[in-house]
């Protein structure tokens, strides 16, 4: 049927429309003198958490699995992309096309894992990839906390101990540094090129779900059995959703790098409060609705933020927009009553056509 | 005529019980086959072996001369044997055109790359599969629900589509579980009817389980009955619905 493709495209427009109009809404209200640096320090994080929870979604939402390590993923993102721009410093002295490549580093880094670990767990029928995914999480971040990386004129050097037993030369340079991570990043990431991410992200996702491919994922998802008859290589599709959503939060995580002046893995950054943390976006925005996991990022990233002056009824606040999210989006009776709602809006509508 | 598919001695057992037990059946090109016994009997795992849901313990399986015994499910599929389930797996969250589309997946194929950045043959063979659909969608009366969701289909209309996902994969062999299974008189009569337009109109050998007798005597042309995982008996339909043993062991007397 035409129509129904033409109405998917046209959603997917809308999805754009939003996000394109969130970012002059920005721009003209900073140019209006109303941004605070606080406001200010939250744009590229919002990007962020927005890429984030896309990814996520297209692993919980479209393939039906539940990953409770997509931090980890953003991690793996984030530390790959910083080293390869402190690393590159001499070679590429271009800041901007740094960042690009630091990009595609961390989105490889990333993918690479996610195929690591898709290839034995997403075989396996039930909740593994939850479980491994919450090991992965904490692993990768403890493993960096140790990890001594080094560069001087002889190379590259690695190290599990310290600093010392990297055995630089004098003028070699430590890039990271163990528990402290990686200093001096240049702060590339700035509110534009995340919103440009944020559409990439969308762009990839978006076309990938209305496609052939798309369609084999939520089939298997729907029904497992079903799809193996009709001639659908299960492994081969999950493992493609799960590494493209694992390398798309591998992206966010060079963004999450770039907009900090020193990187180190710590639980609050990527530990597994950031992992429900980007669960509870997919899950309240709707889960399998791409734009619900945007507005709910953007509004759950900004409310506690927007909120400080309240003090202390500020969590308070963030709690009943949760809950009222949550019933808004999940209940059967709101629902019912929305797409009553919509009814009525089309029917008049086509009263007024004719 | 020649065999379509030619089953010898396929037994498997879970735990301690032979669920099939030394099956057979030879079944001809364009033949209307049927497979009937109790509730019970092991007809639905002959089908899960006959897929490669199952991995038969011994016993062959020819298709069309090939063997396909043990291979995997996306392989015999590939080889020209689809199936629907006995109880409905149709993909509930997609539309019912989708359905049929997936089923078209391996047909109509582009890269994962030309979808995602909507290259022309992205455009074109989304064309042809959304004509190919519609016209499989035809054939069942559910062209005017393809924007519905599956799971919004009555339950009769729910069977037929998954018929024409099965159709839409190109099988040689069609395996129905029990296709009039909750389906009233009027129905089953314009199911029959499908069927016997789908083998002549597709050039489809057809095996099917049902427990719906006018629909059984009404288009098969032979039988199999099966009771405690073994070949009671087979033949042709007339002469095995009268045969005394069937009609104590699962007709009743």
């Amino acid at each position: 049927m035409k129509s129904l493709k033409k109405k998917a495209t046209f959603q997917n427009l809308i999805t754009y429309a939003i996000v394109i109009a969130f970012w002059v809404f920005i721009q003209l209200w900073s140019m209006a003198g109303q941004m605070t640096s606080l406001l200010n320090g939250l744009l590229v994080p919002i990007c962020t958490y927005v890429i984030l929870a896309v990814s996520l979604n297209l692993t919980v939402g479209i393939l039906g699995e539940l990953s409770l390590g997509h931090a980890g993923f953003m991690c793996v993102g984030a530390f790959s992309g910083a080293f390869f721009t402190k690393a590159m410093a001499d070679t590429i002295p271009s800041v901007g096309l740094r960042f690009t490549f630091a990009l595609l580093v961390g989105a490889a880094a990333a993918a690479v894992f996610g195929i690591l670990i898709g290839i034995p767990v997403l075989r396996l029928k039930g909740d593994y990839l939850a479980i491994v995914t919450l090991a992965f999480g904490e692993i990768i971040k403890n493993l960096i906390n140790v990890f001594y990386v080094g560069k001087d004129s002889r190379g590259i050097h690695f190290s599990m101990k310290d600093v010392a037993s990297l055995g630089l030369e004098a003028e070699g340079e430590v890039i990271i540094k163990g528990a402290q991570g990686i200093t001096g990043t240049p702060k590339a990431s700035t509110f534009t090129i995340g919103i440009i991410l944020v559409l990439i992200a969308l762009f990839i996702i978006l076309n990938l779900i209305d496609s052939r491919t798309g369609r084999a994922i939520m089939a298997i998802r729907d029904n497992r059995i079903a799809a193996e008859s009709v001639g659908i290589d299960i492994t081969r599709y999950k493992l493609l959703a799960f590494t493209v959503s694992a390398s798309i939060a591998g992206v966010a995580g060079v963004l999450y790098a770039h907009n900090l002046s020193s990187l180190a893995a710590t639980t609050k950054n990527f530990g597994y409060n950031m992992s429900i943390m980007i669960l509870v976006f997919v899950v309240l925005g709707g889960i399998g609705n791409i734009r619900g996991s945007i507005i709910a990022a953007v509004i759950l990233t900004a409310l506690p933020e927007l909120l400080r002056g309240l003090n202390n009824y500020r969590m308070l606040i963030y709690a009943i927009v949760l809950i009222a999210m949550m019933l808004f989006n999940s209940a059967p009776k709101s629902i019912e009553l929305r797409e009553r709602f919509l009814e009525k809006l089309r029917k008049k509508d086509k009263k007024e056509a004719a | 005529m020649a065999t379509m598919l030619e089953v010898k001695s396929l037994s498997i057992s879970f735990g301690g019980l032979k669920a099939v037990d030394d099956f057979h059946v030879d079944i001809e090109s364009g033949q209307l086959y049927g497979l009937i016994g109790p509730n019970g009997a092991g007809k639905t795992t002959v089908f899960n072996l006959l897929t490669g849901v199952y991995k038969p313990d011994t016993g062959s399986i020819l298709l069309d001369g090939v063997n396909i015994t043990g291979k995997k499910t996306i392989d015999i599929n590939q080889a020209g044997v689809a199936r629907t389930f006995q109880n409905i797996r149709l993909f509930k969250d997609l539309s019912v055109l989708d359905n049929v589309k997936v089923g078209l997946h391996n047909h109509h194929p582009y890269s994962t790359l030309e979808g995602i950045l909507r290259a022309p043959r992205y455009f074109k063979v989304e064309k042809e599969m959304d004509e190919r659909a519609l016209q499989l969608l035809k054939v069942f009366d559910l062209d005017k629900e393809a924007d519905y969701k599956a799971s919004n289909l009555p339950y009769g209309k729910q069977r037929k589509l998954e018929i024409a996902r099965a159709l839409a994969t190109e099988p040689k062999l069609l395996l129905l579980d029990e296709p009039a299974a909750g389906m009233n008189p009027n129905e089953t009569k314009e199911l029959m009817d499908t069927i016997r337009f789908v083998r002549e109109h597709f050039g489809l050998t057809i095996l099917l389980i049902e427990h719906d007798m006018k629909l059984v005597s009404g288009i098969c042309e032979k039988l199999t009955v099966l009771n405690f995982g073994q070949v009671l008996t087979e033949g042709d339909t007339s002469d095995v619905l009268n045969d005394p043993q069937v009609i104590k062991a699962y007709l009743g007397e």
